[in-house]
């Protein structure tokens, strides 16, 4: 068996989803080549070759995935993954934008976010919100397979020394074209990955209060996340939203404050080692979940909660 | 321009879904099944399209059994102007639905199809990529703004770090998220209208898609429900445990 793992990066670094997703490819077995598709991406080539487990990294550096187009990079996956069993990429939204493409051209089905690696063919993927898991066998020739980062513990992303290949394949489908991107800036570790998180819900009011939230994520060097009713809000953007629409996370510890916890929110964080929830009504939802639940006003738990870190940390 | 939207049958997003005790499925037995979120968002989107005089004719298409009809209805109530209905009782996976999307595609050559990014009850997040992948078509995939301008569309996609614009070529596919719009509500005599406007119904077979399933589920099981844990006092309490108790922080 040999595995095509497609690289998520931002053109200058690896994101560390590439290394859980080089854990999920290990757990299938076989050798696993990486893919690195971008725009002056040799630094990024360079730290893929460095994961462990990794045997060739191949490198598609050209300006047609500078940005990432689902049309591109689904064609260029496509033509390198043909010679592969598994062709898999983390569950975010780029590898949820070109690989059902990349399974499309090639006739086979995908399986999204998987959670486990049951066999070579089986997995195990959530469904209806991860109110049920499913086990699935595919009986493709090749696998076409998004992983869900937190459910595989990261490779050591040190220590390998793959060689590193120049690939000269150009797919420029010229369907699609970049015009611009906000991306929010924030010195707060990603929320994804993130060892702490911080969510803020309905019950915060406004944008100015989740202020609090963040001074108390200082303080534990945490992410801030918030549920679907906090962004819909407006009091924060949407890429900051925990839950089956938004970023899937599964921290140490995740502190929900004013969050009632609809199986919608829930969905997103109930794998989290601790829960702790912080609301005034104590027959939310969220408390059922929560390992640590405090009935108390958000607005004056926070402010406590900061003060007491303050004295422990 | 034609606008073709895709609309799905599925269990109301407020149920908390139970799996059946031989652990072959979730329980759909006498559940409340309603449109999929994101495809009423796909919905409203054309039918503001066309209120702007962008869109000329919205045809909407589902894929499913006889009830699907219902979903269909709703969409012809909110706005759209005819419906297909690809009738199957067998389980259609996200390529072939893309599969028999295409056939209809080709049908009806529509200048923007519009689905939801994913159905809350397979989360699979593939059909519309994969149609746009077998029909050769732009994606506009996870969209919060849609702006036809002639022969392209520019799409605001929702992505990990925030926002990312693209141009699209014409004709393209997009898929909604949540945030692109608030779907209205269908009244009462849009409703009674609905039930006038034509519905055509065809098989897969019909359109020359073989739907066999390439995945096969082999158990459905509930997810690990987490322990009971308890109620603190106040936060002095929260932070002791957190620290001694969890050793998390």
């Amino acid at each position: 068996m040999s595995i095509l793992v497609i690289a998520e990066h931002d053109n200058s670094s690896l994101k560390q989803a590439t290394l859980n997703v080089v854990a999920a490819a290990k757990a299938i077995g076989g050798d696993i080549d990486v893919l690195v598709a971008g725009e002056n991406c040799s630094a990024v080539a360079e730290a893929a070759a460095k994961a462990e487990g990794v045997n060739k990294v191949l490198v598609a550096d050209n300006a047609a995935y500078g940005h990432f187009l689902g049309e591109n990079l689904g064609e260029l996956v496509a033509e390198v993954g043909k010679g592969y069993s598994h062709i898999l990429a983390a569950a975010g939204t780029v590898g949820k934008d070109f690989m059902p493409r990349v399974a499309a051209l090639l006739d086979v089905a995908q399986v999204s976010d998987i959670m486990r690696v049951e066999s070579e063919d089986t997995f195990v993927r959530p469904i209806y919100a991860g109110n049920a898991i499913a086990t699935v066998k595919s009986s493709d020739s090749i696998k076409v397979i998004t992983v869900r980062p937190t459910a595989f513990d990261p490779v050591a992303g040190e220590g390998g020394s793959a060689a590193v290949e120049q690939l000269d394949v150009v797919k420029d489908a010229g369907l699609s074209q970049f015009v611009s991107e906000e991306l929010a800036k924030s010195d707060r570790p990603d929320l994804a990955s993130a060892g702490i998180v911080v969510s803020g819900g309905r019950g915060m009011q406004n944008g100015d209060n989740f202020k609090m939230l963040e001074q108390v994520a200082d303080l534990m060097g945490a992410a801030v996340g918030a549920s679907r009713a906090a962004v819909d809000a407006g009091f924060v953007p949407n890429d900051m939203q925990v839950g089956q629409t938004g970023k899937i996370v599964a921290p140490q510890l995740y502190i929900a404050v004013g969050i009632s916890g609809a199986i919608q929110h829930l969905a997103g964080m109930s794998d989290s080692k601790v829960i702790v929830a912080i609301n005034k009504d104590e027959e939310a939802p969220i408390f059922q979940v929560a390992d640590y639940g405090l009935v108390a006003d958000l607005f004056e738990a926070v402010p406590q909660l900061e003060e007491e870190l303050k004295k422990v940390l | 321009m034609k606008v073709l939207v895709a609309v799905k049958r599925v269990i109301d997003y407020n149920v908390k879904v139970r799996v059946k005790p031989d652990n072959t499925g979730v329980d759909l037995a006498n559940v409340k099944m309603a449109m999929n979120p994101f495809c009423e968002i796909a919905v409203e989107e054309a039918v503001r399209l066309k209120e702007k005089g962008v869109a000329s004719e919205i045809v909407v298409v589902s894929i499913g059994p006889k009830a699907a009809q219902e979903q269909i209805r709703t969409a012809l109530a909110l706005g759209a102007d005819r419906g297909i209905h690809v009738e199957t009782d067998d389980e259609v996976q996200s390529l072939e639905a893309a599969k028999l999307l295409k056939s209809v595609v080709e049908k009806e050559e529509p200048k923007l199809v519009i689905l939801g990014k994913q159905s809350i009850d397979s989360d699979n997040n593939q059909t519309g990529q994969m149609l746009a992948a077998l029909t050769g078509m732009a994606q506009g995939t996870f969209a919060s703004e849609v702006v036809v301008e002639g022969e392209k569309v520019n799409v605001t996609r929702e992505v990990d770090g925030g926002l990312m614009t693209v141009s699209l070529k014409l004709p393209a596919v997009v898929t909604t998220d949540l945030r692109l719009n608030e779907p209205r509500y269908a009244s009462l005599p849009n409703i009674m209208k609905a039930k006038k406007k034509p519905l055509e119904s065809m098989s897969p077979a019909d359109l020359g898609v073989d739907i066999a399933p390439r995945l096969s589920t082999l158990k459905v099981e509930a997810p690990a429900s987490r322990q009971a844990g308890v109620k603190v006092a106040d936060v002095a309490e929260l932070v002791d445990k957190l620290k001694n108790e969890a050793k998390v922080i």
